[in-house]
């Protein structure tokens, strides 16, 4: 393993950042002709868009910073599983309505906190795309905001199956406020943000709309973690890389 | 058969959007929505894709008074002749300047 | 007295008398004849209604069945730029279905109501998208081909004399404009590409040539509705003159990109200035309507299951509007 110095320190934390955008696009991607509605459809499939983007303007940036040449493809298409640093929460599966949208919702409250931090970056390149995507995420955090407090406070059966998903997913949220050797050299400079300040507002905010839905918040906070610190993943992540790299792959070198 | 039958279909919602800043809301198209809010979002995500609008109305279909077709003589014709509301109506000589 | 009027219900009128109908009816032909549009509270004979409905809600599932072949490459696409593409493109297809059916409620059928048609098999669609999307690019020939032939038709369309549908149609060809082009330009990469991207190309447009030429329907003498659909301007050309317009442009650009077309008998027609083709396979076309198709069942079953995972979430949104309005009544 390399040594962690600035260049490859800001190559690494550029792209796992877009890692977790990339991911939890193409799942998002997977509910495409799914969705219980058209209008639905539609929106995920904008959340997507806007996610995707995301990864593919950081794995640009990562790819400039590290002076290698490495374009954005070869972050999405050419580095192997153990490669990719996104939270564990943008991989696992869709489920069904109800998970989708509480992982959405977990992470885009996350992503609202993150950007906005990431918006005052002493990396211009970060921070104007820190500001950028916190007009996405503000989107994506009302729309699975207003989602999950209709389901929580909608019928029984769905109040029932989104406290499953809120159960279920919390386990993934603890490494959401997790640092990496990678972060925590670049916070020396203000390049990249602290997450673990991050904890008591997502708390509050996730509480609060909770409480609309009248769901409630789990109190095991034992956390799984491991992709974001080490690229250790969950068991579904490799069906994703395998499906999404499998052209490139198949035909190295070519031009798509 | 499937659930579909018994469950009642969401209501629909016209949409109105504004295309940028000095233009009225324009009718574009409906939505199924359960609710404003919903309806709101589902509008922006059907009919905003290609930076079409900078506002949006979302409305009850069913709350729209529409005119009937047959009306159309009585309500619009007697209009057609009042052409003295019209400025070109008015001959003023050139002398006179802007008018 | 006009509080009873809604924009989204066809207004109930006393049965009329036969003079009175031949009256209407004549008013009616006038309007459509002096390229008046006809728009939803209107008058207009009940036949045309059913014929508009019939033909919006078949265009209406199109765009949304459509979404399928292409959704099922959306995970496996090659590259960010290209996965972004598709991604809007499959969108924009979901977009369509959904104006055109907003388009189809206003003569007072529900998107309910077609939905379970479609599902039930009663109601039809493209029979393009009961073939399956195989190969990657399988996704530039349906952009270059199917969406081809699509947009060929839909221009035809955006003349037609119903207002909604005109309208949506408009709106959509002007957001389909990218479709083909892109559909094109991932052609041209391959055409460009190795051997075995090359190769891949070619195998692609020979599954879809055929079924392309069978998107614009039967023969002019073996459409029955179509005359009818011409004198109301429902249609503007038909399905011959729409197909033969497909062919002529789309050969040349099969020539740029260095490929053939599988039909021995395609060549240019110097006398009628239009190509020349084949005999269309119409028994398979037939058997694909009627749910024979390689994906008939599939495409059904997906938007069936689509419907029924979605119901819980549906009733929540409903449920949870219901509370709220109470709330607000109290």
């Amino acid at each position: 393993m390399t040594e962690l110095n600035k260049v490859n320190a800001l190559v690494q934390y550029a792209a796992q950042i877009g890692d977790n955008g990339l991911i939890i696009g193409h799942r998002m991607s997977e509910w495409c002709f799914r969705a219980p509605s058209i209008e639905m459809e539609m929106a995920l499939m904008n959340c997507a868009l806007d996610l995707i983007g995301q990864a593919r303007e950081l794995y640009t940036y990562a790819g400039e910073a590290g002076g290698e040449g490495k374009k954005e493809d070869d972050f999405a298409y050419l580095r192997d599983e153990q490669d990719f640093r996104n939270l564990l929460l943008a991989e696992v599966p869709n489920g069904d309505w109800g998970d989708t949208i509480v992982r959405l919702f977990f992470m885009s409250a996350y992503n609202k906190l993150f950007f906005t931090e990431l918006a005052k970056s002493t990396d211009a390149e970060l921070a104007a795309i820190g500001a950028k995507s916190l007009k996405e995420v503000t989107y994506h955090l009302r729309f699975s905001s207003e989602w999950l407090i209709r389901l929580g406070d909608g019928t029984e059966e769905s109040h029932r199956r989104a406290q499953k998903s809120i159960d279920d997913l919390w386990a993934y949220t603890g490494e959401l406020f997790t640092m990496t050797d990678a972060e925590n050299l670049l916070l020396e400079d203000g390049i990249s943000v602290d997450v673990t300040a991050l904890k008591a507002d997502w708390d509050e905010l996730v509480s609060q709309i909770l409480d609309q839905a009248t769901l409630s918040v789990p109190t095991n906070n034992w956390a799984q973690s491991g992709s974001k610190s080490d690229g250790r993943h969950t068991e579904y992540f490799g069906y994703i890389i395998t499906d999404m790299q499998y052209l490139q792959r198949r035909y190295p070198g070519c031009e798509w | 058969m499937t659930k579909q039958t018994t469950e009642k279909e969401w209501p629909l919602w016209e949409v109105f959007i504004r295309s940028k800043a000095g233009l009225d809301h324009k009718h574009c198209g409906s939505v199924h929505a359960s609710d404003a809010e919903i309806a709101l979002e589902s509008a922006r995500d059907v009919y905003t894709r290609r930076s079409e609008g900078i506002s949006i109305w979302v409305v009850p279909s069913n709350a729209i008074t529409a005119s009937k077709p047959e009306d159309k003589e009585s309500l619009f014709e007697p209009a057609d002749d009042k052409i003295y509301r019209h400025p070109t109506f008015y001959d003023i000589p050139k002398g006179a300047g802007k008018m | 007295m006009y509080g009873d009027t809604s924009i989204q219900k066809p207004i109930k009128i006393a049965e009329p008398t036969s003079a009175e109908q031949a009256k209407l009816e004549e008013i009616f032909q006038q309007k459509i004849d002096d390229d008046i549009k006809i728009e939803p509270q209107e008058w207009m004979p009940a036949a045309y209604r059913k014929t508009l409905v019939r033909q919006m809600s078949q265009h209406a599932h199109s765009e949304v069945i459509g979404m399928q072949p292409e959704g099922n490459w959306l995970t496996r696409a090659p590259s960010l730029r290209r996965k972004v593409i598709l991604l809007a493109k499959i969108q924009d297809e979901g977009g369509h279905g959904l104006y055109i059916y907003s388009a189809a409620e206003t003569l007072g059928t529900s998107r309910a109501e077609m939905i379970e048609q479609l599902q039930s098999g009663k109601a039809k669609y493209s029979s393009i998208f009961n073939y399956p999307a195989l190969t990657w690019a399988d996704m530039g020939t349906i952009g270059w081909l199917v969406d081809g032939a699509a947009i060929t038709n839909q221009v035809a369309l955006s003349r037609g004399s119903y207002g909604p549908y005109s309208r949506a149609m408009i709106r959509i060809c002007k957001e389909e404009s990218f479709h083909q082009r892109q559909g094109y330009e991932l052609l041209l990469t391959l055409s460009k590409g190795t051997k075995e991207q090359k190769e891949m190309l070619q195998e692609s447009v020979n599954r879809f040539w055929w079924p392309s030429l069978m998107m614009f329907g039967p023969n002019d003498a073996n459409s029955p509705h179509s005359a009818q659909s011409m004198k109301w301007k429902i249609k503007k050309k038909s399905n011959d003159q729409l197909r033969q317009e497909f062919i002529d442009a789309t050969v040349p650009q099969a020539e740029f990109l260095g490929i053939t077309l599988p039909d021995p008998d395609l060549k240019w027609n110097e006398e009628r200035g239009h190509y020349d083709y084949g005999a269309i396979d119409w028994e398979e076309f037939g058997n694909v309507i009627n749910g024979n198709g390689p994906c008939n069942k599939q495409r059904i079953a997906n938007h069936i299951k689509a419907h029924e995972d979605g119901a819980w979430v549906r009733e929540a949104a409903a449920a949870y509007a219901e509370k709220q309005q109470k709330k607000q009544v109290a």
